[in-house]
């Protein structure tokens, strides 16, 4: 892959040449194995509950929360007839995705208070264990790469 | 009964999945690849097994983590230990920042920064290149990150090269994503009988 195909940094809108591109190239398995990580999330073979345009959705809705609309436009544009549940907004109820949508944006902004009751309500909504793992899979990983992201944009910021 | 543990401590708790994970005589193969279980390992974690949920995840992030942490160059061990704790402190992550607190009192022979991050939080006074290092992971895992210029400028004043600063960015972000999993999936519990 090349450096335009790795969301990370091309998101950070890194100068080419660049000393923070650099550093980068230096973690260049790091780099990769995060685009692995988008790969696993967003497009899984095993896709349970979510299917690929309702994960990009709530990836974008994800990054919206952080607010990194760049971001989120990478992810928007995959989501199809579910983009509306990218508005933060949006409570999903004439989804019934109203107990996901919450259960995401805790997830995502106030992790410190997520407690067993939150679990609890999603399992009470009849959500499998296996698809609970892989909802907090993809609402982790954009936290992750959100903050590698904002980071990254950080450091070229202040790069003689 | 098991006891949930609510304060932040170095003294590493067990970890009591919300979920059932998965049974290894249930797995499937690629479960059983991504645990990387054989004949002769047969122990996993019921992290690792409740995560073994999403193997596509799993498979890619156990990698991931290590060479954020353990990769040579850059940025010492101890050091991304503390932009791993910056961020599970932020998150309350009892379980990640007692296993990354151990980890850092361990690598610097030295509990003293770890005993001050636990009973002072934000507040915490440390030297200041350890306390450029804490203050930018533990803004950047706010929500939304709120780590700025004048975090950076700190992170160069400190001396710190370009490598430690991506590599500290990484392991703080990285937290922001474990901390995701263990602290939202389970709960950091001293079992009965143990100390």
């Amino acid at each position: 892959m090349t450096p335009t195909e790795m969301t990370i940094l091309s998101k950070a809108d890194l100068l080419p040449d660049g000393d923070v591109s650099e550093a980068a190239m230096s973690r260049a398995n790091i780099i990769g194995m995060s685009q692995a990580a988008e790969g696993a999330v967003l497009r899984p073979k095993d896709f349970g509950a979510f299917e690929h345009d309702l994960r990009a959705a709530l990836a974008a809705r994800v990054a919206r929360l952080a607010a990194d609309d760049t971001l989120a436009a990478h992810y928007l544009s995959s989501a199809g007839d579910k983009a509306i549940l990218a508005d933060p907004a949006e409570t999903g109820k004439s989804y019934q995705l109203e107990t996901v949508l919450a259960f995401v944006d805790k997830v995502a902004n106030q992790t410190r208070d997520i407690d067993a009751e939150d679990v609890a309500q999603l399992q009470a909504s009849g959500m499998a264990d296996a698809d609970i793992v892989r909802l907090c899979e993809l609402v982790a990983f954009l936290a992750y790469q959100v903050r590698v992201i904002a980071g990254l944009r950080l450091m070229q910021g202040s790069a003689a | 009964m098991n006891q949930i543990i609510h304060k932040f401590t170095r003294n590493v708790p067990h970890w009591q999945p919300r979920v059932e994970p998965v049974k290894l005589a249930e797995a499937t193969q690629e479960q059983l690849d991504a645990l990387q279980v054989t004949p002769s390992n047969t122990k996993v974690s019921e992290y690792v097994l409740t995560l073994a949920h999403d193997v596509e995840s799993l498979t890619v992030r156990t990698p991931l983590f290590n060479a954020i942490m353990y990769d040579p160059g850059g940025m010492s061990r101890a050091e991304r230990e503390l932009g791993a704790l910056g961020a599970s402190l932020v998150n309350r992550c009892i379980y990640c920042a007692a296993v990354h607190a151990d980890r850092h009192a361990k690598l610097k022979k030295d509990t003293a920064i770890t005993d001050q991050l636990f009973a002072y939080g934000d507040e915490a006074k440390l030297s200041p290149r350890d306390q450029a290092i804490f203050d930018f992971s533990r803004k950047s895992a706010e929500a939304p990150p709120a780590a700025g210029p004048e975090d950076m400028e700190a992170l160069r004043k400190a001396g710190l090269s370009n490598e430690e600063i991506l590599d500290l960015i990484l392991s703080s972000a990285l937290f922001g994503w474990a901390n995701r999993l263990m602290h939202v999936l389970g709960d950091p519990v001293r079992q009965k009988g143990n100390s």
